[in-house]
């Protein structure tokens, strides 16, 4: 017993200073030419949520199946508490657990038959798995299911029946890849409430492409673009990225005015137009605005503004691109919204 | 501070925490077998028609003459047919359900993942292997040592089934091409090949082509064994060799081809 507090009290102090770190991080598949992820770099806390955003093919999937264990980099390093994703992945695979992109749900199982499988897959007894896949499955409200079949289910339901199974189990690290791609807002809205119970007691890794999320979820947010790590830190880390408090946005399908913008930023595209400012300058453009009876939107400046900022200026650094990904981007997200 | 000690022990408990090996195992055998047999029941009938529809068959060509040959070809035809489903199965998991992502990033092997998918094949198997089993005991008569050398046929059978299937398992990426590595493992290996009928029966230039495959070399010990067919201690030995060293060559293939972690 001696030794085991000693041991548990050495596992405190390691656990202080855990983290979740990656070095040099890249990744080229056999079969293309592109890097999906180059060169990323970053070291941050094991705890709470840290959530990365990033559009469709920026490299998010690649790196939570690389820090999951799942798929091999190309070069360089990554580690939890230590333990490196290549040379310690059996240890590591201890203390992590995810749901991918695109799992779905067996249909010839039931929700208790998925989770106390998945919990006997981490060596559970049978008896305490079925007690513990009750449990977290109770937990979210899937009492009453949880002995009809999957393929009755709705999507929301089958999505938490996977969350569901690495929640019930004794991983430290959660990996969740994309896990409200699909839902409806209002089984979105509930799995944020779901993931801020989980955050308490382990460390969650989320990738989205919803910044909303982002921002309702992430103690650490990063963002990827093209495989490459723009930033990364707390939402007011990267508040502070952005000299600008405020956001105008004119919506496209009317006359877009000429703007005179003192200091700022305009961004345009076939979404309309988006003015990055200060409050004074902001006010000032919205009394324009109206009186020109011009219809906008203003904000103080929200991670989706953030986002397509950052983008738009790493991007131009990296390749001398003149804002056209900008244009894609507010195309992707407004086809999302 | 609270939640921080709670993390840390639970934390400690993880790491000195046993992982019941046998649970495992267990967890492959419930999804890829029991669970589907208790929830969708049609599933067993399915299993018994394959093997037993071709048993029929021989059956009545031959009127009744090759009856024992048809259910020592009825038990060959199972056992490689488990393999064929495990190719199928496995890859059914990993790429529609992505479900073996998950057991990728767990504390289980893939030898105890895999291993527990191969033995839910043969359990999904059982009804079948039940009524061969019937049916051996009245149409086929074997000494002990006979009935020892065929479920060792048996057996090789299914450890060469079995490693085929993970191999192309590994290399399909969605259930079209699955389906079709499916079809042709099993017409190459379990329906062209003499299994069901002495080779004897195919005329002389084509029985080389059917030498390739090693289900055949299985068939011939079993009739062997069984007494249908005659042949020398030579033929006996060669038989046993090249099964045998199928297997342990098909087994390499698939420990130094076969991905669990992705490159």
């Amino acid at each position: 017993m001696g030794s085991a507090m000693i041991m548990a009290g050495r596992l405190m102090g390691a656990l202080d200073a855990s983290m979740l770190t990656c070095d040099r991080l890249s990744k080229t598949y056999s079969a293309g030419t592109r890097e999906a992820l180059s060169s990323v770099s970053y070291s941050v806390p094991a705890s709470g949520t840290f959530v990365l955003i990033g559009r469709n093919g920026s490299g998010k999937t690649t790196l939570i199946r690389i820090l999951a264990t799942e798929l091999e980099p190309t070069s360089g390093r990554a580690s939890f508490d230590g333990l490196d994703v290549m040379r310690d992945a059996v240890r590591l695979r201890e203390k992590i657990a995810i749901v991918p992109q695109e799992a779905r749900t067996v249909p010839w199982m039931t929700p208790m038959q998925t989770v106390s499988s998945y919990l006997l897959w981490r060596g559970f007894g049978y008896s305490e798995a079925r007690h513990r896949a009750a449990d977290a499955l109770d937990s979210l409200g899937m009492k009453v299911y949880m002995d009809r079949l999957n393929r009755t289910l709705s999507g929301g339901m089958k999505r938490k029946v996977l969350v569901a199974a690495v929640l019930s189990s004794d991983a430290e690290i959660i990996f969740l890849d994309e896990p409200t791609t699909g839902l409806d807002p209002v089984s979105r809205r509930e799995f944020w409430e779901l993931m801020r119970e989980i955050e308490k007691e382990r460390f969650t890794f989320l990738t989205t492409h919803y910044l909303e999320e982002a921002e309702a979820l992430g103690d650490r947010i990063g963002m990827l673009e093209s495989g490459r790590l723009v930033r990364m830190g707390t939402l007011e880390d990267l508040r502070h990225s952005v000299r600008y408090s405020y956001s105008v946005v004119i919506p496209a399908g009317q006359k877009q005015p000429v703007l005179r913008v003192g200091d700022g930023e305009v961004m345009r595209g076939s979404y309309g137009s988006r003015i990055l400012t200060g409050e004074e300058e902001a006010f000032r453009i919205s009394r324009d605005l109206i009186k020109d009876g011009i219809r906008f939107s203003i904000n103080p400046v929200s991670l989706d503004d953030i986002f397509f900022y950052l983008v738009n200026r790493e991007g131009i650094e990296y390749a001398g691109n003149q804002g056209a990904d900008l244009e894609q981007l507010h195309q992707h997200y407004k086809e999302e919204e | 501070m609270l939640e921080t000690r709670e993390r840390i022990w639970n934390s400690y408990i993880n790491t000195i925490r046993k992982r019941n090996r046998f649970s495992q195992f267990t967890a492959s055998i419930l999804v890829n077998s029991l669970y589907e047999m208790k929830n969708y029941p049609v599933v067993l009938v399915n299993t018994v028609l394959s093997p037993i529809s071709f048993l029929l068959l021989i059956v009545f060509v031959s009127h009744g003459s090759l009856v024992g040959e048809a259910v020592e070809g009825g038990f060959i035809m199972s056992m490689f047919g488990a393999g064929t489903s495990l190719q199928a199965d496995l890859s059914h998991l990993k790429n529609d359900f992505k479900l073996q992502d998950m057991v990728v990033s767990s504390p289980t092997s893939w030898i105890t993942y895999v291993s527990g998918m191969a033995i839910s094949e043969l359990v999904y198997s059982l009804p079948a292997l039940i009524v061969l089993g019937v049916l051996s005991v009245y149409f086929v008569h074997l000494s002990a040592v006979g009935l020892v050398s065929f479920i060792a046929v048996l057996m090789l059978v299914f450890a060469t089934s079995m490693a085929i299937g993970y191999t192309f398992a590994t290399f399909s990426t969605d259930i079209v091409q699955s389906f079709a590595f499916s079809r042709l493992i099993s017409t190459l290996f379990s329906t062209i090949p003499p299994v069901y009928y002495p080779i004897t029966y195919i005329p002389l230039p084509y029985r080389y082509l059917a030498y390739l495959s090693p289900t055949t070399y299985a068939a011939q010990l079993a009739q062997y064994e069984g007494g249908y067919i005659q042949l020398s201690p030579e033929m006996v030995l060669v038989s046993w060799v090249v099964l045998a060293s199928v297997t342990a060559v098909l087994f390499l293939i698939a420990g130094s081809k076969a991905r669990w972690r992705e490159k």
